[in-house]
C-alpha cells in the first residue's frame, strides 16, 4: 500500500511541476501577477509530494519489503539500519528519486528565499525549474519507477553491493546530488535571464550565492568519494580519472569559473554572456555526469545497474534541455549590453583568463572520457585513455591557470601595474624558486615536474598570504590596527584568500602523494618483516573476525619507524554473507608528512598472507586543504551582501523592501 | 570620434582580445591533447584479435578476457608471487604471467583486464591486473568481446546483473 501510495504521490507532484512549469511562465510573459504568484505554491508542494514520496520508498526499505523490486534487489533483512536508509540512495532508481527531491526542495528555496527578486524573474525561474523537474519525473516514471513491485515475492533481498556498506555511501551522494542539483538554479536563473533579456549586477548578486551554494555541495562530494575510494577500494587511489569521477569533476570546473565570472558580472557589469553561458554549461555537465552513471555507455568502477533502452530517454532528454538552452542563447544573448571596459592587464582580465583555462580544462576531461565511447563507434577500436593523458595534460594546462591565482588577487579593477606586482612579489618568487630548486636536488634523477609543482605551489601559498597582509596593512601600521583591519574584511575577500589558500595546500598534497608514493608487497607468515620507506613492518598475527552481515580475517601488525613509538596496525579483508565479494579494509595511519597504508590480501595458503603496503606522502594536505576551500566558500556565503534573497539593487541597499 | 564611437571601438578592440585568448589557450591545449593522446590511448584486444593482428612484442596494450578453469598457477620466492594464467575468449587463448599479488576479485572463470606487452615467446607479460570495483565484476569490453565470440552464455551472466536474475 505504502508503495502504490508513493507512486501516486509522485505523479500528483509531476502534475504541480507542470503548473509551476506554464503558469508561472505565461503569467511573466502577460504580466498577469496572479499567474505568477502560482509558482510559489506550487514548489512548495512539489517539494512536499516528493519529499513523502521519498519517506515511502525509505519505508519500504526499514520493513525490508521485499515485493517492492529495488528493495528486494539492494536490500536485505539483516543489513545494518544505517545501511536501509543509505541504500534507498545506492541504486539507480532510488537515487533519481533523491535527485528529483532536490530538484523540488532548490525550488522551494528559491519559491521562500526569492520573495525580493523582481516577480517576473522569480516566476521564470522557477517555472525552468520546473520544467527541468518533469524531465525527470517522466524519466522514472516511464523508466525507472521506484515503486515498481514483483509479482514473485522473493523471501530475501539480493543486498546492498559490500562495496556501498560504508559510511561513505551515508554521505558522498547526497552533497553530489545537492550540488549537481544546486546547479540547476543558477540554470533556472540564467534561462529566466535570456528570456528576461536582462543580466545586471543585481542579478549576479542573486545568482552568486546559489552557485556557491551548488559549488560548496559539490566540493564537499567530491572529496568525500575521494576520501572513501583511498580507503575503502584498498588501493590507496584517491583518484583514478574514472569516467564517473570525470563526471563530478567537469561542472565543479565550470562551476569555479562561473563563481569567479560572476563576480566581474557583479562589480563591472561585464562577462554577462560568458556567465550566462556558464552557468549552461555547469548544469548540462551535471545533467552528463548524473546520467553517465546509468547509460550505460561508459565503462566505469562504479556500479549502478545499467540499462541502454534508458539510454534513449537520457539522450532525448539531454538533447532538449542542452540544444535547447543553447539555442535560446545564440537567439538571446545579443540582448545583453555589455558594460564596463577594462585592459589587457586587470583583475577582469585574470579574472577572464582563469575562466578560460578552466573552460578548456573541463573541455579536455571531457575529451577524455568520450574519446573511447567515441573511437568505438566510429572506428570500431576499443581503446581507453588512462591517467597518464589526463595527468600530463591537466598538470600543463593548470600551471599558467595557477600563476593566473597568483596574480589575479594582485591585480586592481580596469587597469593594473603588473611591474608593481612584480616587484612586490619579489620575496616570494625567490622562495617558491628556491624550494623548487631544493626539491629538484633532493629527487636529482627523478621526475622533475613536481620540483616545479612544488615550487607553484608555494608561490601561491605565499602570495595568498601576502595579499591578505597588504590589505590589512601588516607591519605598515601597528599590529593592534592590522587585527582589526583583517576582522574587518568583508566576509567575500576571506572567501578568496581561504579559497585560494586550501586550494595551494591541497596542491603540494596531491604533487607529493602522486609523485611520491612508495609501493611493497610481500607474502607473509606470522613473524615475517617488510620494510617500506622509513617504516618496518612485522606481521604478529592473522585471525578470523565476525561481523554483523560478514566475516573478515584481521591482520595484526606491529610497525617500528626510524627513530619513532613502534605501533600496531589492523588491516582487514571483508567477505560478505550475501554477495561473493571481498572488500578490503586498509588500516591506515596519518602523519602531517604522510600516510602508511596498510593491506591485507588474500590467503596464500599454509598460513601465508599477501601483504602491500603503500607510503602516501603529504596525503592528508589534500583532504586539509579541501577543508579549507570549503571553509573559505562557507565563511563568504555568509557574506550580507549574498543573504540570499534580500533585495539589493544598488538603490535599495540597506533597505529591505518586500516585493509586492 | 565621438564618445560612443570610441566605447564601440575598444569594445570590439576588447572582444577581438578575448578571442584571441581563447583561441591561443584553445589551440594549445588541442596540440597538448594530441600529443599527449598518442602516448596514453591504451588500446583493448581480446585473444582472438591478439592472434590475429599478430601484435608485435612490446607494444603495450589491454588484454580482456576470461581466466581459463584450472589454468592458475603460482610460485613464490623471496616473498614475491609470481602468476600463470591463461585467458581465454573462447576462440583462442593467449598465457599471461604477472609478478605481484592480485587483486582478491581475481577467479579463474571471471573476467579480467590486463595491461602489459607480449614477449618473443608469445607470453603476455602483465604489468598490471585491473581491479575493477564493479559489483558485477564483468569489464564491458570483456562482455563484448564474448559476445562477438559467440561465447555469451546464461552461464556467465547470472552474478552479473541482478535484473536479470529476478
Amino acid at each position: 500500500m505504502i508503495a502504490e501510495l508513493g507512486h501516486y504521490l509522485l505523479v500528483l507532484a509531476l502534475g504541480l511541476a507542470v503548473i509551476q512549469a506554464v503558469f508561472p511562465m505565461i503569467g511573466a510573459a502577460r504580466q498577469d501577477g496572479r499567474m505568477m504568484m502560482l509558482g510559489q505554491p506550487a514548489a512548495y508542494g512539489q517539494f512536499f509530494l516528493s519529499f513523502l514520496a521519498f519517506l515511502a520508498l525509505t519505508y519500504s526499505y526499514l520493513i525490508s519489503d521485499f515485493s517492492v523490486s529495488v528493495v528486494a534487489r539492494n536490500s536485505h533483512s539483516l543489513k545494518p539500519l544505517l545501511y536501509k536508509i543509505s541504500g534507498v540512495w545506492g541504486n539507480h532508481e532510488g537515487s533519481l528519486l533523491f535527485w528529483v527531491m532536490f530538484l523540488a526542495l532548490f525550488g522551494a528555496m528559491v519559491a521562500y528565499f526569492g520573495r525580493g527578486l523582481p516577480t517576473s524573474l522569480r516566476a521564470r525561474v522557477l517555472s525552468v525549474q520546473a520544467m527541468v523537474g518533469i524531465g525527470f519525473y517522466l524519466f522514472m516514471l516511464i523508466t525507472s519507477n521506484p515503486f515498481d513491485r514483483l509479482s514473485e515475492i522473493p523471501f530475501e533481498g539480493n543486498g546492498l553491493n559490500p562495496l556501498l556498506q560504508d559510511p561513505g555511501l551515508v554521505f558522498h551522494p547526497p552533497f553530489l546530488y545537492l550540488g549537481y542539483v544546486g546547479l540547476s538554479v543558477v540554470f533556472s536563473f540564467a534561462i529566466a535571464a535570456l528570456i528576461e533579456g536582462r543580466v545586471d549586477p543585481a542579478w549576479a548578486r542573486w545568482v552568486r550565492p546559489w552557485t556557491l551554494l551548488a559549488w560548496i555541495f559539490l566540493t564537499i562530494g567530491i572529496m568525500l568519494g575521494s576520501w572513501w575510494a583511498y580507503y575503502e577500494l584498498g588501493w590507496g587511489g584517491w583518484w583514478a580519472w574514472d569516467p564517473v569521477e570525470n563526471a563530478s569533476f567537469m561542472p565543479w570546473l565550470v562551476a569555479t569559473a562561473l563563481l569567479h565570472s560572476a563576480i566581474v558580472v557583479e562589480k563591472r557589469d561585464s562577462l554577462k554572456s560568458w556567465t550566462i553561458l556558464l552557468a549552461i554549461i555547469a548544469f548540462s555537465f551535471s545533467l552528463l555526469g548524473t546520467f553517465i552513471v546509468r547509460s550505460g555507455i561508459i565503462t566505469s568502477v562504479h556500479a549502478f545497474a545499467t540499462d541502454p533502452e534508458r539510454g534513449f530517454y537520457i539522450l532525448i532528454f539531454l538533447a532538449l534541455v542542452i540544444g535547447g538552452s543553447l539555442l535560446l542563447f545564440a537567439i538571446r544573448s545579443d540582448k545583453l549590453q555589455s558594460g564596463g571596459l577594462f585592459a589587457p592587464i586587470s583583475r577582469e582580465s585574470g579574472l577572464m583568463i582563469n575562466n578560460l583555462f578552466l573552460s578548456v580544462a573541463a573541455a579536455v576531461v571531457l575529451y577524455g572520457t568520450l574519446h573511447p565511447l567515441l573511437s568505438d563507434a566510429f572506428f570500431g577500436v576499443k581503446s581507453s585513455v588512462g591517467a597518464p593523458f589526463f595527468n600530463v595534460v591537466f598538470s600543463l594546462l593548470m600551471i599558467p591557470m595557477v600563476i593566473t591565482m597568483v596574480y589575479g588577487p594582485h591585480l586592481k579593477w580596469k587597469r593594473a601595474d603588473i611591474n608593481g606586482i612584480n616587484q612586490r612579489l619579489m620575496a616570494i618568487t625567490g622562495i617558491a624558486l628556491l624550494a623548487a630548486l631544493m626539491v629538484f636536488y633532493v629527487t636529482y634523477g627523478g621526475a622533475i615536474m613536481p620540483a616545479i609543482w612544488i615550487g607553484i605551489g608555494i608561490w601561491l601559498l605565499l602570495s595568498t598570504v601576502q595579499e591578505l597582509a597588504g590589505r590589512i596593512k601588516l607591519f605598515q601600521v601597528p599590529f593592534k590596527d592590522s587585527l582589526r583591519r583583517l576582522m574587518r574584511q568583508p566576509r567575500s575577500s576571506w572567501g578568496m584568500s581561504l579559497g585560494h589558500f586550501g586550494f595551494a595546500v591541497g596542491l603540494l598534497g596531491i604533487v607529493a602523494t602522486s609523485s611520491w608514493t612508495l609501493e611493497a608487497q610481500k607474502v607473509m607468515s606470522p613473524g615475517d618483516e617488510m620494510k617500506i620507506g622509513n617504516y618496518r613492518l612485522t606481521l604478529k598475527d592473522v585471525v578470523p573476525v565476525a561481523g554483523p552481515n560478514y566475516t573478515a580475517v584481521r591482520g595484526i601488525l606491529s610497525v617500528a619507524p626510524v627513530g619513532g613509538a613502534s605501533f600496531m596496525v589492523y588491516p582487514e579483508s571483508r567477505t560478505y554473507i550475501s554477495s561473493p565479494i571481498t572488500t578490503t579494509e586498509g588500516a591506515v595511519k596519518t602523519t602531517i608528512a604522510g600516510d602508511l597504508f596498510v593491506v591485507i590480501g588474500e590467503s596464500q595458503g599454509q598460513g601465508r598472507w599477501g601483504v602491500r603496503a603503500y607510503y602516501k606522502p603529504m596525503q592528508v594536505w589534500l583532504w586539509i586543504g579541501t577543508v579549507i576551500v570549503v571553509l573559505g566558500g562557507v565563511i563568504s556565503l555568509s557574506d550580507r551582501r549574498y543573504r540570499i534573497g534580500l533585495p539589493q539593487g544598488q538603490k535599495t541597499s540597506g533597505k529591505v523592501k518586500h516585493a509586492p | 570620434m565621438t564618445k560612443v564611437g570610441l566605447k564601440s571601438g575598444m569594445r570590439k578592440k576588447r572582444r577581438l582580445y578575448f578571442l584571441l585568448t581563447s583561441i591561443t589557450i584553445l589551440g594549445l591545449a588541442v596540440l597538448l591533447v594530441l600529443s599527449a593522446l598518442e602516448d596514453s590511448i591504451i588500446l583493448f584486444y581480446d585473444p582472438t584479435e591478439i592472434v590475429e593482428k599478430n601484435i608485435s612484442p612490446g607494444q603495450n596494450f589491454r588484454l580482456g578476457g576470461l581466466v581459463e578453469e584450472d589454468s592458475f598457477e603460482s610460485k613464490e620466492a623471496a616473498g614475491i608471487l609470481l602468476n600463470h594464467f591463461i585467458v581465454t575468449d573462447g576462440n583462442e587463448s593467449v598465457a599471461v604471467t604477472y609478478e605481484g599479488l592480485l587483486p582478491d576479485l581475481f577467479r579463474e572463470g571471471q573476467g579480467i583486464v590486463a595491461e602489459g606487452s607480449m614477449n618473443d615467446a608469445g607470453v603476455f607479460i602483465a604489468s598490471e591486473v585491473l581491479a575493477k570495483h564493479d559489483e558485477t565484476y564483468m569489464p564491458k569490453e570483456v562482455v563484448d568481446s564474448l559476445k562477438k565470440r559467440g561465447e555469451w552464455q546464461r552461464k556467465t551472466t547470472k552474478t552479473l546483473n541482478y535484473d536479470e536474475t529476478l
